[in-house]
């Protein structure tokens, strides 16, 4: 049973002539904001496509609040926004025509689409540019565009495809901001495939990681973010090879990092003050120890690193 | 002052069935934006106010009195002046403003790649063609059989409904006769467009099609010492088919059945293109 608001990949398979792209994806997300991530050619823009119905799934199915994609038109594609990876534009009309235009094929009357055309180029930051036509705009702008005309119709599923691709750092920060006000919003669950680790890690509270169209990690951030390792970083002066046979002798995990450098992971029953007992009883200074989190780079890492994922 | 914040929308949805209506609307108001097309088009209403003119000074002896003209020596309405009427309307014409237009159409979208924008929304592959198609078929249809058919009923008029009911086939004529060259010049301008992917040698090459193909008919018809080769001259293909429509001499050096098949074969190739051509994305092999 799909919960409505969700979208969930029930053995999703994609080939193209014949070659499998997406194995068996199965999978339920139902979080604000989903990151698709993984490396070139991992089949994050193929689940996209196929999600927006460009290509019917080979086997198995998904589902998106409660509607089976299909291909082609459905009632699902009046609910989805979508903002493009490559350049993608109207050549020769200005962006409120654009905007408008886009609206009227989602299928807003064309007085709404006008009204909402303006509205959402202002809210991207093109108010002073709506007027211009897109062939004269910046990288930045047309990425602001694609953005505008994605929502200009209230979409309830955003995709976003790669969306600071190119960005100088200041336009990516807007962008970023737009995501989160639109995520806030509760006006629609948005898609964000990125291979931006961090534009992920700062929108998004779900996240699906693939790997040569597998599912490689599939989780909750912030609860992975809490799981139960605790990650330090230790700077010591001293027999660091002694100290860390202790800390192992009591249930850590330790890797030297390097002359007196030290990765740890605690145990739940273990906490900090013992590491600071064990140094006591080597005579070793502790100069430094930092919480590290366990990060979406980790989590990344550790799903790219193991042969068949981390689900 | 606008709301700078993210805000749905609750309000009413056009119906599905008419999306495909907001492409054409949108690619008037593009081309009528150059003067120049607009300056063309209105030029394509000079022939009928003209042919216009013709019937009523054949129906107002005192008009023609006063213009000096004998009506026994205007040439008479009847189906040669109508399927005359509509060559020049729909080939020269029709053909001129298909060039202006059509290859500007879908190349721009290709080359910029709008597809995923169309066809992430409620509309499908199918529905975009048809779009795009309705701009050059209503564009062609307002200088061809609209100001035809308006001819026939002024005619009719004039003359009487006698007139009307014996020449009715006149009227099938205009109409099908102008809907079969729309379809098919419409369709071999977007599959054109579609190949080219730029406005320039999408003309280029549509412009190419017409002419190597009138060239090539003939090069094959002086080889061969056929008739054959004509199957590749567009405008002869469609005198062929015109001259059983009309029921008049339009030296058509085809026979019909080989020029519907013919005309067949193009617009069934141009739809072929474009089926491969209109996807949302490349599978690149």
């Amino acid at each position: 049973m799909t919960e409505n608001g969700s979208i969930e990949l029930q053995g999703l398979g994609v080939r193209f002539g014949g070659r499998p792209i997406l194995h068996q994806l199965t999978a339920t997300l139902s979080g604000r904001s989903i990151g698709l991530l993984g490396p070139n050619g991992a089949g994050k823009t193929t689940l996209l496509h196929t999600l927006l119905g460009f290509h019917p799934p080979s086997e198995g199915s998904a589902r998106m609040h409660g509607e089976k994609v299909v291909g082609g038109v459905s009632r699902l594609s009046g609910m989805i926004g979508y903002m493009p990876e490559n350049d993608a534009f109207i050549a020769g009309i200005t962006a409120v025509r654009f905007v408008r235009m886009m609206g009227e094929l989602s299928g807003l009357p064309p007085e709404a689409a006008l009204e909402r055309a303006h509205e959402t180029l202002q809210y991207v930051g093109l108010g002073e540019a709506r007027y211009r036509t897109l062939e004269g705009f910046s990288l930045g702008m047309k990425q602001m565009a694609k953005l505008a005309q994605a929502i200009v119709h209230a979409p309830k599923i955003l995709f976003l495809d790669e969306p600071t691709n190119g960005l100088d750092p200041p336009a990516r920060a807007r962008m970023l901001r737009l995501v989160k006000e639109i995520r806030d919003s509760g006006q629609a669950q948005i898609v964000l495939s990125s291979h931006l680790l961090r534009d992920v890690e700062e929108c998004c509270d779900e996240v699906l990681v693939l790997k040569a169209g597998r599912i490689a990690f599939h989780g909750n951030l912030e609860e992975e973010r809490r799981a139960n390792r605790k990650f330090l970083h230790v700077e010591t002066r001293g027999d660091e090879r002694a100290f860390a046979a202790a800390a192992e002798a009591i249930g850590c995990t330790c890797a030297l990092l390097g002359p007196g450098r030290l990765k740890m992971i605690l145990p739940e029953a273990i906490q900090v003050r013992d590491l600071y007992t064990i140094a006591a009883a080597q005579q070793l200074q502790i100069r430094k120890l930092d919480y590290k989190r366990d990060s979406l780079q980790d989590i990344f890492l550790k799903a790219m690193e193991e042969p068949r994922g981390r689900v | 002052m606008y709301d700078r914040r993210y805000r749905g929308y609750e309000g009413r949805i056009t119906p599905l069935s008419t999306r495909w209506r907001v492409l054409p609307r949108f690619a008037w108001a593009s081309v009528f934006r150059s003067r120049l097309f607009a300056g063309f088009f209105t030029m394509c209403f000079v022939w009928p106010v003209a042919a216009t003119v013709w019937i009523y000074l054949h129906h107002n002896m005192a008009a023609l009195a006063n213009v000096g003209l004998d009506a026994v020596k205007l040439a008479p309405v009847d189906a040669t002046f109508f399927a005359a009427f509509m060559g020049v309307q729909c080939f020269l014409l029709g053909g001129l403003l298909t060039l202006l237009v059509g290859p500007g159409l879908v190349s721009p979208d290709l080359a910029n790649g709008a597809l995923p924008l169309y066809l992430s929304r409620p509309i499908t592959r199918s529905g975009y063609a048809i779009g795009k198609m309705a701009t050059l078929v209503i564009l062609i249809s307002s200088i061809t059989w609209v100001p035809g058919l308006f001819l026939f009923l002024l005619q009719s008029w004039l003359e009487g409904w006698t007139w009307f009911a014996s020449h009715l086939r006149i009227a099938f004529a205009i109409v099908l006769g102008a809907g079969i060259w729309i379809v098919t010049i419409s369709l071999l301008a977007l599959a054109t467009s579609a190949i080219a992917r730029r406005k320039v040698i999408a003309q280029t090459f549509l412009l190419g099609v017409i002419v190597f193909g009138t060239v090539a008919g003939q090069a094959i018809n002086q080889m061969f010492d056929t008739s054959y080769g004509f199957v590749f001259n567009l405008p002869e293909l469609m005198h062929s088919v015109w001259e059983g429509l009309y029921a008049v001499p339009l030296e058509a050096r085809l026979s019909a059945p080989l020029a519907w098949s013919a005309l067949l074969a193009i617009c069934g190739l141009s739809i072929a293109i474009l089926a491969r051509k209109l996807r949302a994305f490349e599978v690149v092999k």
